[in-house]
């Protein structure tokens, strides 16, 4: 892969640990989350990120509180780099009042405003436009926030894609476009839906920078975006982000996965993202094994109170199937 | 006493806009050719000289974008007022509008607000023809989490366009092209007009007609007409579609005994069919006199030959037709 800049450490300890400690937050819930489908426990769809850790976590580390993301279907891992209480989330899936969503939105949907997220989406591409707005708001009232907008290389091909990439780069917009390709849009593979090599070198046709990154290098997708970020919000506009990166699991819960081998998930498996942080770790001296056990240990007892958290949690009241609306 | 002025339909939302605009730094206005061009009917002309173009924001030809970028806007803190040149041009729009506007207070629980008003241009008579003149509001109006707006004055437009875009919610203002020129009072200070507030444009007791947009106008006509055969019209105009004050509506008919609904939309699943069961589920039942008359546009694309354009959406003499049909019936 082209443009791929060698990954460059300059992490505090306590960096190292609150990120390798989301990594494993956002694979347990969604591991977590597949297993509850699979015993039927959950109901409706799901889509999960196990595999693309270091793209939510490590995008998401860069940002301030104040700036928001727009997120998508596959959105747990954001929603949690992000800062939300898996608690909340879990109990979400689980269609419970105590969730972001009240029990009404499910997987597809959770927001939680007051992190800065504002939402995953079920229509493909759907945030972009989004994203565009809040950033507008940002440059009028001189707020000062960043908008990181993730979408899939699926959405790469909706023209909301083109209008909104379009419509931020005239406006200098402070928007960074943070594309997960993760080869699959539901079945269709990336070879056989783009005639180009790299989804980020779309970015000259809108006069913005582009580029392509390992997407399961968190220190590198940290980097870049860190550099998107900051261009963003010196006013010089937007940058056109394409992570490389794979989903371990199916598109969602009913996917026999026949568009792909067994032998390209292993391959793929061996790249990863967390084996990677915590190779990168070690080797650098900044935790020692003992220690990045614990952590996955404690991000493990987290979910698991998720989990107890989100059971006990009460079912909204028929009669709150009308709270919220207006028209 | 300040005297009543009488200014267009046109001036009266853009004077809406600029007295807002001069009110609150969050409301804005974006759109396609709305700068220097004024709009392609004019309705913006003078304000980017009075706001700027960071407030006059002339947009790209992308309404996906425009629309998401106002609900992106919306959702954290501004009013943006989005002028969709012609209301046809809601169909690039429509995923914005309908999966993410209409969604996201209630999909997220409560705890989104989305306030934004789409202002856009229904309707045909301008020889525009297929493309560019239909009235599809009833699609916006079967959405939960729209309301829809159908102003037929200058006076309703004021009013109706400042509560639009006081609400928390989004709201799609329907224009009609033919109404731009029409001219009434209208007070030069700010009002607001409740949404869910029909208006009973003319009295009468013999037949309710409810009339939408540039309807309400030609039923007026009709009445003007019928009046001279002793026939005594009410004509009622819903003026917003959601959130539809049902009540007077029906008041309206349980004091005529008949109805007849006229709106240029295809008839064929048009916001009118609403209005009828409206009145068929209501108490109002009991006092018809004779079955209810619905009238509406033929279901064809506006043809663009003037006289097979106007054939194609009722016109006065239908009204009248169907006034005098409904009196008729023992």
């Amino acid at each position: 892969m082209p443009n791929i800049t060698q990954s460059t450490l300059k992490l505090t300890r306590d960096e190292a640990v609150h990120l390798l400690h989301q990594m494993w937050l956002v694979r347990f819930f969604d591991e977590k989350v597949d297993e509850f489908f699979a015993r039927g426990l959950i109901h409706g769809t799901t889509h999960l990120c196990v595999g693309q850790e270091a793209t939510a976590v490590g995008a998401c580390a860069v940002l301030r509180p104040m700036d928001k993301i727009t997120s998508t279907h596959r959105g747990h891992g954001h929603c949690i780099a992000k800062g939300a209480d898996p608690k909340r989330m879990m109990a979400e899936l689980f269609g419970r009042e105590t969730g972001y969503c009240k029990g009404k939105g499910g997987s597809m949907h959770i927001a939680d405003l007051e992190k800065g997220n504002l939402g995953a989406n079920g229509i493909v591409g759907g945030g972009i436009p989004l994203a565009t707005g809040a950033a507008l708001t940002s440059k009028m009232k001189q707020l000062g926030y960043v908008v990181l907008c993730f979408f899939g290389d699926g959405a790469a091909n909706e023209g909301s894609f083109h209008e909104g990439l379009n419509l931020a780069s005239i406006w200098k917009l402070p928007v960074v476009f943070f594309c997960e390709n993760n080869q699959y849009g539901m079945s269709g593979s990336v070879k056989e839906m783009f005639n180009i090599e790299n989804i980020a070198d779309r970015a000259k046709a809108y006069g913005i920078p582009g580029a392509v990154i390992d997407g399961n290098d968190i220190v590198q997708v940290m980097d870049t975006v860190e550099t998107a970020v900051q261009r963003a919000r010196d006013g010089h506009g937007p940058t056109l982000i394409e992570a490389k990166t794979y989903r371990w699991k199916g598109h969602s819960k009913s996917d026999a996965r026949k568009y792909r081998t067994r032998e390209e998930e292993q391959a793929w498996r061996a790249r990863d993202p967390i084996a990677r942080f915590r190779a990168l770790l070690l080797e650098e001296g900044l935790l020692d094994v003992g220690t990045m056990d614990e952590i996955e240990r404690e991000a493990a007892r987290e979910i698991e109170d998720a989990v107890a958290y989100a059971e006990s949690s009460p079912m909204p009241a028929l009669e709150s199937i009308l709270d919220d609306v207006y028209a | 006493m300040a005297v009543m002025r009488e200014i267009t339909y046109q001036e009266a939302i853009r004077e809406a806009m600029s007295q807002m605009m001069r009110e609150s730094d969050d409301v804005f206005v974006m759109g396609e050719d709305i700068g220097v061009y004024g709009g392609a009917f004019g309705v913006t002309r003078g304000m980017i000289e009075e706001f700027g173009s960071e407030r006059i924001r002339n947009t790209p030809i992308s309404e996906s974008a425009i629309a998401g970028c106002a609900v992106g806007a919306a959702l954290t803190g501004m009013r943006p007022i989005l002028e969709l040149q012609f209301s046809d041009f809601i169909t690039i729009a429509t995923d914005q509008i309908v999966n993410q506007a209409a969604k996201l207070r209630y999909m997220f629980g409560g705890k989104a607000k989305v306030p934004m008003v789409v202002r856009t241009p229904g309707g045909s008579g301008t020889g525009a023809a297929a493309q560019h003149s239909q009235s599809l509001e009833a699609w916006m109006a079967h959405i939960p989490g729209l309301k829809v707006v159908q102003p037929s004055t200058a006076y309703d437009a004021k009013g109706l366009l400042k509560a639009a875009v006081d609400d928390d919610n989004p709201v799609i203002f329907y224009e009609h092209k033919l109404l731009y020129r029409t001219k009434c009072h209208v007070p030069e200070s700010l009002y607001s007009i409740p949404l869910g507030q029909a208006d009973v444009k003319r009295e009468g007791k013999d037949v309710t007609v409810v009339a939408t947009s540039i309807m309400v106008h030609k039923a007026l006509e009709a009445a003007r007409l019928l009046e001279q055969d002793g026939i005594d019209v009410e004509v009622v105009d819903p003026r917003t579609l959601v959130p539809l004050d049902e009540e007077t509506l029906v008041q309206s008919v349980k004091k005529t005994g008949r109805l007849v609904v006229v709106y240029e939309a295809v008839k064929r699943g048009g916001f009118g069919a609403e209005i009828v069961s409206v009145i068929a589920e209501s108490e109002a039942f009991d006092y018809l006199d004779a079955p209810i008359v619905r009238l509406g546009g033929l279901p064809v694309p506006i043809p663009y030959n003037p006289e097979l354009e106007k054939h194609a959406v009722p016109q006065v003499p239908d009204i009248v037709e169907a006034v005098k049909r409904t009196l008729a019936y023992s």
